[in-house]
């Protein structure tokens, strides 16, 4: 695989390299062995998706995806990332005002609080749900005598999302306010706007590249969160199964192919996300490129990593 | 940046109130019950519980399995970020939005399709597996699944440093007379140094509580039981007391990681200018 790449590369122009660059042979095997590892790691497994999604060719690919089972699990994917990636949009609109706009004690602890759901295992984020909504749990006992079910049915679903997603959009919001600063919105509150409409016509439009690139990898991650899922969700198919968990079933229950049609869903969701997340870094590099040379505009970039 | 002692800007109550009430019903209560409800195992249970064979082996595993494929991704994701930062050649951008690719895949999505692919009758296995190498259902497949999911977190630390390295520091170190070979080790690696820890810090964070990639490549076998595993297992038996003791020892090594990167990023910002 490498040396096919490789070659390829050879006719590539010499520079100077005024002995800051490396030997041009060891940069050939540098970058083959970065093809040859992408292409193992990433390639292959991305490729594999498909060829056994259509292992039993196209017609078995999309029954697969019509199944009354499997339309429920997309039906309630499609729910829980409809409930949980708003909710935690506006959490993130607000943390990033609060901590970006306003000094205040305890701020370093908070910003640690909000990337906390990050550095606990979904497994742990589930068992967590399970121990105050379980029927062994603190308010288990006290919703089941009022007909409440939480673990095991949706709305444990939905809030082990909302945990596993609860950083992506403060993330990427609070680092890129705080470099801006407040000073437009303190122009803005001069001149006479309110207070909402600094927020919609100052504060929005500024952050709206990172906003929505927030928001897509919140949504991504909240249709394919599947560890923290599978703790609450008690496995009812056609209730209680997400994608991610229908998936699982299919495959255990040697639906290989199946199971594979139903991830090519998610694959392509992953690859879509990454596409706009390129597609945003371009964008905001133009903008970043544009403001540096226009002088009224400060300097806005934001660095976005996973 | 914002030292004004009068901040005219408005919704500070507001929006201080819903974070912090947000916060509480999403993440602090819920982690308050857990370590709650573990604190009324008596210490001597807990112990016993946490040293059990199989939570032992679970552990030991975990951790075993993480500390390689931190490791693993330290080697070839600072390859990576070099590569992807320094040099100039075909697919370049490509390779760059991939990188992300783990990240972005859910990872039972993951978990199946790096199972297939090892499995004997796979693209890769069915030339593995003669060889002696198995890469579904054995331990080595839950490293192979960890080094999977950690990639991005390596890479993505790395590039930033290393586009931040001032191209001078190396011409100097060039024309005093090192070569390119010295040159990385002695002004370069140490740069990157605290970077490379950083990303180890968190591709291991990721790795230890990572569930759904693994539970398909380790083939439910108890050999290759990580710790996340036996926590559902232990759920799915209604043994809370064994699944929140596993978790309790999960939390704390993710909250001392989380300690440790905070540190670690202040050494590096120290680089920065």
């Amino acid at each position: 695989m490498a040396g096919t790449v490789h070659r390829s590369w050879n006719a590539a122009s010499r520079k100077s390299t005024r002995g800051t660059e490396e030997s041009p042979w060891i940069r050939r095997l540098l970058i083959g062995i970065a093809f040859g590892f992408c292409g193992v790691f990433l390639l292959l497994p991305l490729a594999n998706v498909f060829s056994q999604a259509l292992a039993d060719g196209w017609k078995a690919f999309g029954g697969s995806l019509v199944t009354p089972d499997t339309r429920a699990a997309i039906r309630l994917t499609l729910l829980v990332a409809a409930i949980s990636v708003p909710l935690n949009m506006v959490f993130g609109v607000a943390a990033a005002w609060t901590i970006a706009r306003f000094e205040f004690p305890g701020k370093p602890l908070l910003i640690t609080l909000i990337d906390l759901p990050f550095s606990v295992s979904p497994v742990v984020a589930g068992l967590i749900y399970v121990i105050v909504f379980g029927l062994q749990g603190y308010l288990g006992p006290w919703l089941d005598e009022r007909n409440i079910q939480v673990i095991f049915a949706t709305p444990g679903i939905v809030l082990a999302t909302i945990f596993v997603t609860l950083p992506f959009v403060a993330r990427e919001l609070i680092p890129l306010m705080q470099a801006q600063g407040s000073e437009p919105e303190q122009a803005a509150l001069t001149l006479g706007a309110s207070g909402w409409q600094t927020f919609w016509h100052v504060t929005l439009p500024s952050v709206k590249w990172a906003l929505l690139y927030g928001v897509i990898l919140c949504n991504s991650r909240a249709m394919g969160e599947f560890g923290a899922v599978s703790v609450v969700s008690g496995h009812i198919t056609g209730r209680t199964d997400t994608m991610p968990l229908r998936i699982e079933k299919l495959f255990v229950g040697f639906q290989g192919a199946a199971a594979f049609s139903v991830a090519t869903l998610l694959t392509l969701l992953a690859l879509v996300t990454l596409l706009l997340k390129t597609w945003l870094e371009w964008r905001q590099q133009r903008d970043h490129d544009s403001a540096q040379t226009s002088p009224e505009d400060s300097d806005s970039a934001t660095p976005l990593d996973p | 940046m914002l030292n004004r002692k009068h901040n005219p800007l408005p919704g500070f109550g507001l929006t201080l109130g819903f974070t912090l009430f947000y916060l509480s019903v999403i993440v602090l209560i819920p982690l308050g019950a857990l370590i709650l409800r573990a604190s009324e195992i008596s210490p001597s249970d807990f112990w016993a519980l946490a040293t059990k064979e199989r939570s032992l082996a679970a552990l030991r595993l975990t951790f075993g399995a993480s500390f390689i494929a931190a490791a693993l991704n330290a080697v070839f994701g600072t390859l990576l970020a070099w590569v992807l930062t320094r040099y100039e050649f075909f697919g370049r951008r490509l390779l760059d939005a991939l990188v992300d690719f783990p990240f972005a895949l859910p990872t039972a999505v993951a978990g199946m399709t790096l199972a297939t692919l090892f499995a004997p009758e796979g693209w890769l296995g069915q030339f593995l597996v003669p060889l002696g190498i198995h890469g579904a259902y054995s331990k080595l497949g839950v490293v192979i699944a960890l080094t999977f999911t950690g990639l991005p977190f390596m890479v993505r630390t790395l590039q930033p440093v290393i586009e931040n390295i001032e191209r001078e520091v190396e011409e100097a170190a060039a024309t005093l007379g090192a070569g390119r070979g010295m040159t990385f080790r002695r002004v370069i690696a140490p740069m990157l140094l605290p970077s490379i820890l950083t990303g180890f810090a968190l591709s291991f964070g990721r790795a230890i509580g990572e569930y759904g990639s693994v539970v398909f490549i380790s083939g439910g076998l108890t050999s290759t039981e990580i710790a996340p595993y036996l926590i559902v297992m232990r759920l799915e038996e209604y043994d809370y007391p064994g699944a929140m003791a596993l978790a309790v020892i999960l939390l704390v090594v993710s909250f001392v990681l989380l300690a440790i990167i905070n540190s670690l990023e202040r050494w590096v910002s120290r680089f920065e200018r």
